[in-house]
This record gives C-alpha cells, sequence and structure tokens, in this order.
C-alpha cells in the first residue's frame, strides 16, 4: 500500500469520532426541545446551557476533524 | 496556483511572516501580533466611544457596548456569584480580546491569531494560574481537599486523588485545544473548499457551473464561523468564570 492512500484511509478512520458526536448533539437537542416543550417559560435560561453543551461537544468533533487534517495535509 | 494540477495547501495559511520591513523583522514583530494589537485597540476603541456620549437615550454604538457590558457582567454574577465583581475585567477582557481576534481572522488578508496554539495556550495557563492563585489565597491549604470529593470511601484514595488531580491539570489543555482547534478547522474548510472551487473551473465551462457547489457552501460556511466565533470566546469566558467559581467556592 503506497503512502497516500494509508494517508487518506487514516484521515477516514480519524474521522469516525463524528458517530459519537452526532449522538451527543441529536442528544442535547432532544432534551433541549424537552424541556422547553415542558415548560416554555424556562426557554431562555435552558437555551443557553444548551449552546454551551453543543459548543462543547462540537470540540469533540473539530479535535477529531483536526487529526484528519493533520495527517492528510503534513 | 495552476489550475488543473491544483494541490491543497491548507496549512499554508497559518504561516507567520514578519510585517513592517526590516524594523518588525529585527524584532520578529509578525502579522500574528499586529492583529493583537489591533484587536487590543478595538476593543479599546469600542468601550471608549461607546461609553463617551453617556446619553440618556444609547445611540447605536452606545447601546452596543452597554449591552455588552451586561452580558459579560450577569455572566460572572451568575456563574461566581457575589464575589465575582472583581474578576469582572478580567473575564470582559479575555472574551473581547478572543472575540475581536476571532472575528478579524475572518476578514480577507488578515490572519487569526486564535489558530495559533502558543496563543490560546498562553491566555489558558494565564486563566489557570490565576485559578490556581485565587484559590490558595482564599482557602490557603485547605485548597487540597479539592480534590477529595465529600464522602468518597477513603480505600479508594490511591485512584481518586491522582484521577482529580489529572482531570485539574488538563483543564489548561482542553481549554486551550478547543478554540485552537475550532479556528484551524474552520480556516481549514475554507481553504479545502476553495482549492475545490479553483479545480473545477480549471475543468472547462462545465466546471464553471459546478465551481458554484463549492462558492455556496463557502458562504454558508461564513455565516457559520462568524456563530463559531462569538460562541467559541462565550465559551471560553464561560468556562474561565466556572473555574473560578470552583477556586473561590470550593466544590
Amino acid at each position: 500500500m503506497d503512502h497516500e492512500a494509508a494517508k487518506a484511509i487514516g484521515a477516514g478512520i480519524a474521522v469516525i469520532a463524528l458517530a459519537g458526536v452526532g449522538i451527543g448533539i441529536g442528544n442535547i437537542f432532544s432534551s433541549l426541545v424537552t424541556s422547553v416543550a415542558r415548560n416554555p417559560s424556562a426557554r431562555d435560561q435552558v437555551f443557553g446551557l444548551g449552546i454551551l453543551g453543543f459548543a462543547l461537544t462540537e470540540a469533540v468533533a473539530l479535535f477529531a476533524l483536526l487529526i484528519a487534517f493533520l495527517i492528510l495535509f503534513t | 496556483m495552476a489550475a488543473g494540477e491544483a494541490s491543497i495547501d491548507a496549512l499554508g495559511q497559518f504561516k507567520l511572516h514578519t510585517v513592517f520591513g526590516p524594523i518588525g523583522a529585527s524584532v520578529n514583530f509578525t502579522q500574528s501580533n499586529l492583529l493583537m494589537v489591533v484587536a487590543g485597540a478595538l476593543t479599546l476603541a469600542f468601550l471608549y466611544f461607546g461609553a463617551k456620549p453617556q446619553a440618556v437615550i444609547p445611540g447605536r454604538l452606545q447601546a452596543a457596548a452597554e449591552l455588552a457590558y451586561d452580558f459579560i457582567y450577569n455572566l460572572v454574577n451568575d456563574q461566581i456569584g457575589h464575589e465575582g465583581k472583581k474578576f469582572f475585567p478580567f473575564v470582559f477582557t479575555l472574551f473581547f480580546f478572543i472575540l475581536f481576534g476571532n472575528l478579524l481572522g475572518l476578514l480577507p488578508f488578515t490572519f487569526t491569531f486564535t489558530s495559533h496554539i502558543a496563543v490560546t495556550g498562553a491566555l489558558a495557563i494565564m486563566v489557570i494560574v490565576l485559578v490556581t492563585v485565587v484559590a490558595l489565597s482564599i482557602h490557603g491549604w485547605k485548597f487540597f481537599s479539592y480534590f477529595w470529593p465529600h464522602g468518597a470511601p477513603i480505600a479508594l484514595a490511591p485512584i481518586i486523588v491522582p484521577v482529580e488531580v489529572i482531570s485539574y491539570l488538563s483543564r489548561p489543555v482542553s481549554l486551550s485545544i478547543r478554540l485552537f482547534a475550532n479556528m484551524v478547522a474552520g480556516h481549514v474548510m475554507f481553504e479545502v473548499f476553495a482549492t475545490f472551487m479553483v479545480m473545477m473551473a480549471g475543468a472547462g465551462v462545465i466546471g464553471y457551473v459546478g465551481a458554484v457547489g463549492p462558492l455556496a457552501l463557502n458562504v454558508i460556511l461564513m455565516g457559520f464561523e462568524l456563530l463559531v466565533a462569538a460562541l467559541q470566546a462565550y465559551v471560553f469566558a464561560v468556562l474561565t468564570c466556572i473555574y473560578l467559581h470552583d477556586a473561590v467556592h470550593l466544590h
């Protein structure tokens, strides 16, 4: 197997982590929708928390993406 | 880049080069430093011209400055509590430095200084040193009880204490890498799709039509990156507040 092919496969494997991130973000927003539906007046407080959780989860996706980019471009 | 045989050079945009000719080169003044100075100056100018009119009915700039002040003030008060007031200037400075750094990087021909781990790492180390110093000065030796959760069985001490210490020490790492990775990933994505555009345009008339796809994607990405720029500055400020809360209250 030549070098370039191995790089492409490695980058592909590196972004498998995105499966977990997808589950996580789906979870956060489903909980957000549920809680707003139960208590619409709490929307402002819960929304900030949801966005914070989204940012923290999304960071994990970007770690994986960064590793993939490092494999591909360096 | 010659069309057709283009290759993706995604990380080239993060290379540093000195500015202001030989004077800048002699003191290693790079475009990253220049953008930091601009970000600091913009923050000061924003607050100076926002606070100057002191009108009862604020104009647009004054309203923006007051909104920003209120936003960070409420954040600090909610997260840290009453003692948080003395940390407000620090969190405010941190938030605006990072926010302006992220936003300036989205303008063409500029540079995102937050995309260098040296910069975000320095900011994160500053935060963690401050947090530790505050905790030590308020609680003295009692600070070390922070690494021991209440009511844990004593037999677990050899496991719990190292885990707590490692999680404490990994805070600056995750804080700096989060910001740095967000910025790098965003800008690399821009570069990759822009290169796709050039590659497609090299393929002839059909390519010109196809190149609209990556262009549209880049436009959408730009909107997303504006969100990310503000969000990451907010997350950095919120996490700083949470760490400071831990330092002030210990658990």
